[in-house]
């Protein structure tokens, strides 16, 4: 195992005070993970070694996302999954993400008020985060944070998106499986929600189910995933091992040649992004009384059987791998161009002469860039 | 709502006039790292005891929230162990309780001491309600902050949790 004051690549050792919250935090403490959380959400300096150091024997829980439209019950039904969870004696993480005011910079997280009944369990560890700017759904260090939640040690991570409607795609690089809450009102909306929700779900919820209009909707949510996956094509790999969207149409995307691929690959490459196997399903829960939630957790393991036994969950993670090298180097490079020596200069000169109509913003950000470049990297 | 809808092209150049002007302040340093990620105060507002008049820290929650700070919002009927189970999960700077119930005496010390065992005592501990002066003595002789009683402004708050912020040591990890 690497030591924690090994420097690895660039990420610096760890100083005196981060040394000693990774000892507490490694020795359980809980009030060690919450500031490891905050030293992590606010960047703090040493944050990047604090990670390193924190994640480096690697990554175990089970990660389970919910998103849907607000007032969806997603709290509640979260709060659900995680007592049932509490009963076979698995520790849960929750990070409940709420939206960060534009204007004042401010939040309030109220998620926990669905949550009271968790609120002194030592098996759960839940954190409230505001989005901060971050669009998607997410705030952009919830990954990080749920990461610090699986090495501290908790068995199962549960996040819970913004819920804003279309937007919310991100979760589908914090979470293994993405449930998609609904409620029987959704109907009309389930239209439109297709271009979003629909393609990220791998279990769908109609929440609220005794109220009137759920199995309507549920239907209605079955008919559309129907009319997406093309009824007549969709099991057949899962069947016979054959990958028809990559008969179809996957090589022909790699090659770049747009010409004569059949006409089939399109639509397939849309309707089953990555599951070809798995069969969604449509469930019905009611949160407030716990009816469904038996059968959801059933489906949150056979989606999860799925993803081991089809090799998806590695896929999964090394997208997400890669996906988060790219993100921790454009900060980086954020954080580069903008330190270097005279880039602020650059800026608030070229905004003068943006504004003078001498510039765009176009010219100003190359001149920024070459202005790294110059200084060296 | 209305403004950013009907310009959005506005918000890159103001974040930039935003920081310029920070910085001639001496404030920003850089754009990314100190406006976009300033250090944000997060704020536990809870409820403890029996009563269920909410109103004030419904109230003062949503004053915070105006005032940039992280509001946690826990509703009501909290315990004094739910209120620091959630303190020290959300890693807030600040607890800030409403109690209207009498109960104060009670409550704010039992409340401190969770806060201690569980190695959480660098965070105020302040609220507000109807608490007898003599109480508020009492309260602060065992390290509560300042308690606001009927008629404060909630500027008042906001601008105490700031100035008590701007005191703390702003690398604290540990």
């Amino acid at each position: 195992m690497t030591r924690p004051e090994e420097p690895a690549g660039g990420v610096g050792p760890l100083d005196g005070a981060l040394s000693a919250l990774l000892d507490r935090f490694r020795s359980g403490q809980r009030m060690a993970l919450a500031r490891a959380i905050s030293l992590v959400e606010g960047e703090r300096p040493g944050f990047d070694a604090f990670l390193h150091a924190a994640l480096v024997a690697g990554t175990r829980a089970a990660r389970v996302g919910l998103t849907g439209p607000p007032g969806a019950g997603k709290s509640s039904l979260v709060a659900q999954v995680a007592a049932h969870y509490r009963r076979q004696d698995q520790d849960v993480g929750i990070v409940a993400v709420d939206p960060t005011s534009p204007f004042s910079g401010g939040a309030l997280l109220g998620d926990r008020i669905r949550m009271n009944d968790l609120a002194t369990d030592p098996g759960i560890f839940i954190r409230s985060m505001a989005t901060r700017g971050s669009m998607g759904g997410l705030a952009a260090a919830t990954r990080e944070v749920m990461d610090l939640m699986d090495a501290f040690g908790l068995d199962r991570l549960i996040v819970e998106t913004v819920g804003v409607g279309q937007t919310e795609l991100e979760i589908t690089g914090a979470a293994d499986t993405v449930v998609v809450v609904l409620v029987p009102e959704s109907g009309d909306s389930i239209q439109a929600m297709k271009a979003g929700l629909m393609e990220i779900a791998d279990i769908f919820v109609v929440n609220k189910a005794d109220r009137p209009g759920a199995d309507r909707v549920a239907k209605e949510v079955t008919l559309a995933l129907h009319l997406r996956a093309g009824e007549a094509l969709r099991d057949v790999p899962a069947h016979h091992g054959v990958d028809l969207r990559r008969l179809a149409g996957g090589e022909r995307g790699e090659s770049g040649d747009d010409g004569g691929g059949p006409v089939v690959g399109e639509p397939m490459d849309q309707a089953v992004p990555e599951a070809p196997g798995w069969e969604i399903p449509v469930l019905k829960t009611v949160a407030q009384n716990g009816d469904g939630v038996p059968e959801l957790i059933d489906a949150i393991a056979s989606h999860k059987k799925y993803l081991d036994e089809s090799g998806e969950l590695e896929g999964r993670r090394r997208r997400r791998a890669g996906a988060r090298v790219v993100d921790v180097v454009e900060r980086e490079l954020g954080r580069r161009v903008w330190g270097a020596a005279g880039a602020s200069a650059i800026l608030e000169d070229g905004v003068e002469r943006i504004r003078r109509g001498e510039a765009t913003p176009y010219s100003v950000a190359s001149q920024v860039v070459d202005n790294l470049i110059r200084h060296g990297l | 709502m209305g403004h950013a809808r009907a310009r959005p092209a506005i918000l890159p150049d103001a974040i930039i006039l935003v920081w310029l002007h920070l910085r001639s302040q001496g404030i920003a340093a850089t754009p990314n790292t100190e406006i976009l990620m300033e250090r944000k105060i997060r704020v536990l507002v809870a409820k403890p005891g029996l009563d269920g008049h909410d109103r004030g820290a419904k109230v003062i929650a949503s004053a915070f929230r105006d005032a940039g700070f992280e509001v946690i919002y826990t509703g009501l009927h909290q315990t004094p162990e739910m209120i620091v189970s959630a303190a020290v999960q959300e890693d807030v700077d600040v607890v800030a309780l409403s109690v209207l119930s009498g109960a104060h005496m009670t409550l704010f010390p039992r409340v401190l001491e969770l806060l201690r065992e569980a190695g959480a005592d660098h965070m105020l501990l302040t609220g507000g309600g109807i608490i007898p002066e003599e109480d508020i003595e009492a309260l602060a002789g065992l390290g509560v902050g300042r308690l606001f009683g009927p008629g404060t402004t909630t500027t008042e708050a906001v601008a105490y949790i700031r100035e008590w912020s701007e005191r703390q040591p702003q690398d604290l990890v540990g």
